[in-house]
């Protein structure tokens, strides 16, 4: 079935099965290979996108239900150069090992940050519960948060 | 594979009427897995996460209608007062999952461990669906939800929502599991007393093959409240003897199975302790309202 969705700002059509999840589409017909997939059943936050505003698993959405509807991924955070503050904090205190949860951690950080500028540790804890790291780097990525949400503030 | 996109609820339920066999898919959180991990191949489906008529909630005339559509994160946001339906809708899954999830789709999927489900069944809901031609029908959940997995709509109908009465009082919601997130239940438990009615209701998701409730031990926590004049006395509680049996009696309406999650002997102990300590919080929940007001 053909898709249009808004990806990233701009329209775009992907001819997919019609049992195809959104993750699929994005990484396998538009080329935006930043979600990751694993679980494939919403336990492990690696495809975490907005659709229409909203964080959400990529996995967990049939492609037709992105039709006519706004997209955002990962890669629309940074501007070439320029990265996005949660992304500077996760490089500058090592909140990444192997770096494959990374991408739906940062999105599911800067969906939080979006909504509550000043979270506390149980409100980080209950935000990011969705996103696993296996390589158990929990208490680094606690760290890039607060280092984030002090920089946007500050912004 | 087909998937439909209508725009509205009688274009969406003209399809099911032509097509009975078409799958809804709202927040796709339970069918998404299946398609994902080739367990399932409808030949069509129909999103009705578009459908404006199932994402609206309402009070009217003492009651609240709950559209199937309406996802948990919106639950938590708008309907605070409901108290065990939020905390039911804050332990599902993670943001993610809560962001597209929806009541409809636990009555849907309508699987013992459903979280909304024990709170619509101590709620007493009535599940109301739709056909097309504007036919429309509600059930007792009792009699929507026939057994695992299995509900009593029609093909060709689709579920508009949940509508229940409002009720004045203290209730809870608790599920048991191993993480504090991310969790299918291993035993829930909703309570909810009715100081109108003078009445308790308890349901339990997740001991048994659909939800139960605990009528025995909802009739002695009403005997045993009057008996010590507690309904008039929102100081009041029960004795520890008295919780304890309130807790063995509903433990006693759990008809739970060994699996994966946790044995049988676990989740009927697991059910005695979540009675006890719902009942002691409502019995806290009155005595704080009361210093309030």
């Amino acid at each position: 079935m053909l898709v249009r969705a808004n990806v990233n700002g701009e329209w775009r059509t992907a001819d997919v099965w019609a049992g195809a999840s959104l993750l699929h589409m994005l990484r396998e017909h538009l080329g935006l290979p930043g979600s990751k997939n694993a679980c494939e059943q919403g336990e492990c936050g690696s495809c975490s996108i907005w659709l229409d505003g909203e964080l959400v698993c990529a996995c967990l959405v049939l492609a037709g239900q992105a039709h006519e509807r706004e997209v955002r991924t990962v890669e629309a955070l940074s501007a070439r150069e320029t990265l996005h503050p949660v992304q500077e904090a996760f490089l500058e205190v090592g909140a990444v090992q192997c770096g494959f949860c990374t991408p739906g951690l940062i999105v599911a950080v800067a969906d939080l940050l979006m909504l509550d500028p000043s979270p506390d540790e149980p409100a980080v804890r209950e935000a990011l519960s969705g996103n696993l790291c296996r390589c158990t780097g929990y208490q680094k990525i606690l760290d890039a948060v607060r280092l984030a949400a002090e920089r946007m503030r500050a912004r | 594979m087909e998937v439909l996109l209508p725009r509205t609820l009688e274009e969406a339920l003209e399809i099911k009427a032509a097509r009975p066999e078409a799958v809804p898919i709202a927040g796709g959180t339970d069918l998404m897995v299946e398609l994902n991990f080739d367990r399932r191949r409808p030949a069509l489906m129909v999103d009705v996460s578009r459908l404006p008529e199932l994402r609206e909630w309402r009070r009217e005339n003492g009651t609240v209608f709950l559209g199937a559509g309406v996802t948990f994160t919106r639950i938590i946001r708008e309907l605070p007062e409901f108290v065990p339906l939020v905390q039911a809708s804050r332990t599902v899954g993670s943001p993610q999952i809560r962001n597209r999830g929806t009541v409809g789709g636990n009555l849907g999927t309508a699987s013992p461990a459903g979280d909304a489900l024990p709170v619509l069944a101590a709620y007493d809901a009535e599940i109301v669906l739709a056909a097309a031609g504007g036919r429309r029908r509600a059930l007792p959940w009792h009699q929507f939800l026939v057994g695992p997995k299995r509900h009593a709509a029609a093909p060709d109908e689709l579920i508009l929502g949940a509508r229940w009465g409002i009720v004045r009082g203290p209730g809870s919601f608790s599920k048991v599991g191993p993480r504090n997130a991310m969790v299918i239940a291993v035993a829930s438990l909703c309570l909810v007393m009715d100081e109108g009615a003078r009445a308790f209701r308890v349901a339990l998701g997740s001991v048994g093959p659909t939800i139960l409730r605990a009528p025995e031990a909802e009739a002695f926590a009403v005997r045993a409240l009057a008996d010590a004049g507690a309904w008039d006395d929102p100081r009041a509680s029960l004795s520890p003897p008295a919780l304890q049996e309130f807790g063995e009696r509903v433990a006693a309406a759990a008809r739970p199975i060994d699996d994966v999650r946790g044995t049988a002997a676990y989740r009927r102990h697991a059910c005695a302790v979540l009675a006890r300590r719902a009942l002691a919080w409502a019995f806290e929940d009155r005595r704080s309202t009361s210093r309030s007001s």
